[in-house]
């Protein structure tokens, strides 16, 4: 659309045709208020708040559906717009219950702040305000009645955005409602975007209501810990006695990667933290039972063991075991403890899709990867595979939008018929769950699906877990022929891609070097030149009695490969965990462990996009795994600066932000040590020590740090060094993906009593809609 | 069957064959029906749209908007099929002319929803009658289905080329669907709520085709037109208010009835001659002039020509052109009350100025009339209508506030009367007061 020019208020604009006149006030930095107007959403004109004057119109406008043109001239703010805003407020505020005290929203709402700009405080009326009673319509969504100002923001993000269509309006005039489609319940994903968008104190989180006021907590933007997309989540934290806990989880900023979405996991999910089952000091086995003890006693005993475990048997009797949810910088430590302090390869993770094949498939080309956000704006987008709209809630929310907003064009391939299909152009029913065949068959089809996509002059690849291996190396040299196709692959957990990333895995070092080959890993000390043991062979070898010991970081196989709780006899295990998992239970060490709500560090999330941590809560007796890692080094080795480079000149770049600067300040300490030619020092257990060398030996991380303190997500390249074949990769036999629902996270999920009443709620809706 | 009024002053055009077995398709032929069809048939679209400019034909549901003007908005070329909507949502209080013409001629309808197709080049019409006109609907459905027979509807119409179907749908009970957005959502089958405009209907209308929507009244007129003349129609009214129109007159008068007057026709003429003036004595107080969301006239204000134009220069508007009579005997509170009731019970809900803003004048001045009233009250009545007008999603906000704002201005020493706790003064032994749903 060609530029024009308008006035507004005096000034002189300028935006495409046809921009509304809301938006392009907006982002001139004019305000106009709006109830109903929700960006993205479609427009309503209801709330009336928006008026505005329109030269040579007769009639007060709506800036939500006016579009600019050549010329208009606009008042927003006149004491005749100003008069007009006022009245609707008085007329909402007529009925309003005004428990602006007790109100969840209080402080945080609309309304309030509305009537603080427009003054309506004088009462006009005097007969009784409409009153019905609250709601609970789901244990996640609560509806006050009397408090909803009907701007139906929540009907069409659940509908529209959602494209779930759960909410609608019943009744007419003053006595319309906000109701479900289901009588008096929620049949619905639990999003919680219905909460979100209230500008009032209407809907309500079931996990927050009533609990504090909003000025009464932190916010930390910080990143979820729950699925692989890695949505900003804004956690309200709170002050108690053993440290801060958190009391609500929403998308309060809107300024993460996830722009407007979030989903139950996210929303409610966070309270695993707070779980009375929390490990809150270390266990020691002790006469066959583990009793607690302190964390010097547990340190020296883990430390000890291990070191003569390596020192008599070698580091090959040595097997370690990472997370999927700890940070970057922790599964980097993990993996340099391991090969450098154990000197074994025998590391690897619970893997839920092949990263290493899609590295390996790519090498030699660049900037052939995907990031969350080039999803957002893609023309045309083939998703083999999975369910995002379970899965990856925010994948699935970005298609839907990208489809909806900008007529992207999306194509399924896929065994089953799953929800997206609704938002796709055309969708493939792949026969028999095999979909090593779909390059070639896309490449020479007849069908309608293979002509459209290749027609399609651009492309983005999204897959799962069902291409593997050699699949992955077939779709990508078919992808790479063709052209113009950037690529995506979906694991599940909220740092699966670090932790493979960051090479816990037994063949391949960070940025998928191999062992064998390690470039610039060669001044690791007594790095081991072979491939180690992967996680199923290193079982194998503790069943045969040939694993002396076992570190398990952030993992339970026990559970996930339901494994004979027996075959650990001779083995000594160490479980670094936040519960008393079934892996932790048989442990003769266990290490209680922060969670991802309480440290810092950088995670990467499925697309490959970087993202800052910052820690929200805090909780007495626990420490993070980096921490937990350096102090077991300290017991095994003498000069810990080979593991951890703190101390060291060019840390500094950190801005500070682990020393307690507030963003955007300097770091005023550093500064001064600098002037006075003094070494700016880290602490060993500050996780941003090891930035410097994650930066300067993994490929594909070279960090923009200014973009990624500022908390903006940094989009990392996937350019290995490409020594191995796909085929020769240890790989792809060893993935078990989580197959998670809107309401399971892995392991984790069984921790949260808000999820588990979800997933109760959504059987239970199940059971009586087949009872229908 | 409502008893069928008559004045030697009325000029029959539309009413002219109510009550002579019209619905019978065999008797509408005989009376002249679907002669104008044909005619329309062989002059073509361009020919039909400036016979209906010349007119002077305007809107009949409360707008006057002219219908030749309206029908040359829609576009020649649309990849979309093009509809006529038949507005037969009859719903503001003090207007039933619509429902005579279903009862009495329902071939008028549907020749001239044929007509209109033929000028804008649609192929499908729809009939939407009022929810509480549920009784018509089944004279409306036989007449339907015997042009059907006749093969004046369907594929080849009068065996033509021309195709033209006919599809008839009531309402559910809902004012607002009187809104032509409204009636289009209501039609597809949602909820009755106006649509934003722009795009107007005419560019993209029901199911995102361009339509042409017309009250009843206007379609049933059209065949006249054809049959008469444009300039011989216009000649009837003053200038550009062509021919007659069915004013509705209800209230205190002794004849209340539909009667076919030609615009410009003398308000007060009307009331005292036509109707027969007030019964038992009683002086007349004010006049509502076009149905009840028009402000109210004085019995000075009321020697006027009731055409678009001369109302509008009076301070009011000839709407749908409902004429309610009001006597001295009334009480001006509470038939403002009983308005406005009736708007807080119709508006829809959507916008805030009218859901929050009927309901709280309703309540309002349901206390006022009950005797708990304070001064202030009557200037927050004003002050509440004052900033609903011009501020609502559509014009039912309009609808409730023009009323109220002239009730309180003209009748403010009425309110007064009411202060102090005081019994309405206004109720008279024998006299039925207004009850308030």
């Amino acid at each position: 659309m060609p530029e024009v020019t308008f006035t507004v208020d005096g000034k002189k604009l300028r935006a495409p045709a046809g921009t509304l006149l809301i938006d392009a006030c907006r982002k001139a930095g004019i305000e106009i208020p709006a109830f109903c107007y929700y960006p993205g959403l479609s427009l309503q004109a209801a709330c009336r708040m928006c008026v505005v004057r329109q030269e040579k119109v007769p009639k007060l406008q709506t800036a939500c559906t006016t579009t600019v043109a050549e010329g208009q001239v606009f008042i927003t703010e006149s004491p005749e717009i100003a008069q007009a805003r006022k009245a609707t407020i008085q007329l909402l505020l007529g009925n309003h219950p005004l428990d602006c005290p007790v109100c969840d929203a209080g402080g945080e709402c609309e309304l309030q702040d509305m009537t603080f700009k427009y003054g309506a405080g004088e009462s006009l009326y005097a007969e009784a305000k409409h009153h019905r009673d609250e709601q609970q319509w789901s244990p996640a969504v609560f509806y006050d009645r009397p408090r909803c100002i009907l701007c139906y923001r929540c009907v069409r993000m659940c509908g529209e955005g959602m494209d779930v269509w759960a909410l609608g309006v019943s009744g007419r005039g003053a006595d319309s409602l906000i109701v479900p489609n289901q009588p008096n319940q929620l049949d619905c994903e639990q999003c919680g975007m219905c909460i979100d968008v209230c500008p009032v104190g209407a809907l309500t989180s079931g996990s927050y209501r009533y609990k504090t006021r909003p000025w009464e907590m932190t916010h930390v933007s910080t990143v979820c810990t729950h699925c692989a997309d890695g949505c900003t989540v804004t956690l309200g934290v709170r002050q108690t006695s053993d440290g801060s806990e958190i009391v609500r989880a929403d998308n309060r900023d809107k300024n993460g990667i996830n722009g407007d979405f979030l989903c139950a996991k996210g929303r409610f999910g966070f309270d695993f933290v707070e779980s009375p089952d929390r490990l809150r000091q270390p266990l020691v086995r002790s006469n066959g039972r583990l009793e607690p003890a302190s964390w010097e006693h547990a340190i020296r005993l883990a430390a000890s063991k291990l070191k003569e475990i390596r020192d008599t048997r070698g580091g090959a009797a040595i097997g370690v075991i990472g997370s999927n949810r700890t940070t970057n910088e922790e599964n980097y430590l993990l993996q340099k403890f391991a090969r450098t302090v154990l000197h074994t390869n025998n590391i690897d993770h619970e893997r839920s899709t092949d990263y290493a094949a899609l590295a390996r498939a790519l090498a030699g080309q660049s900037g052939k990867t995907a990031s969350l956000r080039d999803i957002a704006s893609a023309c045309a987008i083939l998703l083999i595979g999975g369910n995002p709209t379970d899965e990856h809630p925010l994948l699935a929310w970005l298609l839907r939008t990208n489809v909806r907003l900008n007529r992207a064009r999306l194509y399924i391939a896929n065994a089953k018929p799953i929800k997206l299909t609704r938002q796709a152009k055309d969708a493939l029913k792949i026969k028999s769950g095999d979909y090593n065949d779909l390059p070639a068959s896309l490449d020479a089809g007849r069908s309608a699906f293979a002509k459209a996509i290749r027609a399609e002059g651009s492309l983005l690849v999204i897959f799962g877990e069902e291409m593997r291996g050699e699949a992955v190396e077939k779709l990508v040299a078919w992808g790479v022929k063709r052209g113009n196709v950037r690529f995506a692959c979906l694991g599940d957990h909220s740092n699966s891609r670090g932790a493979a990333d960051m090479g816990l895995l037994p063949d391949l070092l960070p940025g998928y070097v191999p062992v064998a080959a390690p470039g610039a890993f060669s001044e690791y000390p007594n790095l081991p030149a072979t491939p180690g043991k992967s996680l199923p062979q290193m079982i194998e070898a503790a069943g045969k009695g040939e694993l002396g010991a076992l570190l398990v970081v952030g993992a339970d196989p026990v559970a996930t490969r339901k494994l004979d709780p027996t075959l650990f006899n001779s083995t000594f295990l160490v479980v670094q965990d936040l519960f008393l998992t079934e892996t932790a239970a048989l442990a003769d060490v266990v290490f209680p462990a922060a969670s991802l709500y309480e440290k810092s560090g950088t995670v990467t999330n499925t697309f490959g996009d970087l993202q800052l941590l910052r820690k929200g809560a805090d909780r007495a007796g626990v420490k993070p795994d980096f921490e937990i890692l350096v102090r077991l080094a300290g017991g095994i080795i003498d000069d810990i600066k080979t593991l951890v480079p703190f101390g060291q000149r060019g840390v500094t770049g950190d801005l500070g932000q682990s020393r307690g600067a507030q963003a955007g300040e300097a770091d005023r300490h550093a500064i001064w040590l600098e002037a006075n030619g003094l070494e700016p020092k880290l602490s060993p257990f500050d996780p941003l020590a090891i930035l410097d060398e994650i930066e300067r030996l993994v490929p594909g991380y070279p960090l923009d740090r200014i973009n990624l303190f500022a908390g903006n997500d940094v989009h990392t390249k996937l350019s290995s060094p490409g020594y191995v074949p796909v085929a020769e990769l240890a790989g792809s036999g060893l993935i078990a993906p989580a197959h998670d629902t809107l309401f399971t996270s892995g392991r984790l999920g069984r921790w949260s009593e808000a999820l588990k009443q979800l997933a109760q709620h959504q059987a239970k809706e199940l059971v009586e809609t087949a009872a229908d | 069957m409502p008893r069928l009024v008559s004045h030697p002053d009325e000029v029959k055009i539309v009413s002219r064959r109510f009550g002579m077995g019209a619905t019978s398709i065999d008797r509408y032929l005989e009376l002249g029906g679907y002669e104008p069809v044909k005619k329309c048939l062989a002059q073509g679209p361009e020919w039909i749209i400036e016979e209906i400019k010349a007119s002077g034909l305007r809107g009949r549901g409360g707008a006057g908007f002219s219908t030749g003007m309206k029908w040359s908005f829609v576009p020649k070329q649309s990849a979309k099929p093009k509809y006529i909507l038949v507005n037969g949502d009859e719903s503001e209080p003090g207007t039933c002319k619509d429902h005579l013409i279903f009862l009495h001629d329902p071939h008028a309808v549907i020749e001239g929803t044929i007509i209109a197709g033929l000028a804008v080049g649609a192929k499908m019409g729809f009939i939407y009658l009022r929810g509480e006109y549920r009784y018509l609907l089944e004279i409306m459905e036989r007449a339907v289905a015997d042009a059907y027979e006749r093969g004046f509807l369907g594929s080849k119409i009068f065996g033509s080329e021309a195709e033209f179907q006919i599809v008839t749908q009531t309402g559910a009970g809902a004012y607002e669907v009187g809104e032509e957005s409204a009636l289009m959502e209501s039609l597809e089958g949602k909820r009755g709520i106006p649509r934003i405009k722009p795009p107007f209907p005419a560019v993209v209308g029901l199911y995102g085709g361009p339509t042409v929507i017309n009250n009843a009244e206007t379609i049933a007129t059209v065949p006249h037109i054809i049959a008469m003349g444009a300039a011989a129609y216009a000649a009837l009214g003053t200038p550009r208010n062509g021919g007659t129109r069915l004013f509705c007159i209800s209230g205190h008068v002794e004849r209340p009835g539909v009667y076919e007057l030609p615009l410009g026709y003398n308000l007060k003429k009307m009331i005292y001659e036509v109707a027969g003036g007030i019964p038992d004595g009683h002086k007349l107080k004010a006049v509502v002039p076009g149905g009840s969301s028009t402000p109210v006239l004085l019995p000075e204000e009321i020697d006027i020509g009731m055409d678009f134009d001369q109302v509008g220069k009076a301070g009011s508007m000839l709407g749908s052109g409902g004429v309610v009579v009001i006597d001295d005997h009334t009480c001006m509170v509470e038939f403002a009350l009983r308005i406005i009731s009736f708007y807080a019970h119709e508006s829809c809900g959507w916008c805030i100025p009218c859901r929050e803003g009927t309901d709280w004048l309703k309540k309002s001045l349901t206390r006022f009339h009950a005797g708990f009233g304070s001064l202030s009250d009557i200037d927050n009545i004003q002050y509440l209508a004052e900033n609903m007008l011009g501020r609502t999603f559509c014009p039912l906000g309009d609808a409730a506030a023009m009323p109220t704002i002239a009730f309180v201005k003209k009748f403010r020493k009425e309110f007064e009367d009411h202060l102090n706790g005081k019994p309405c003064p206004y109720a008279r032994e024998g006299v039925p007061q207004l009850t308030v749903v």
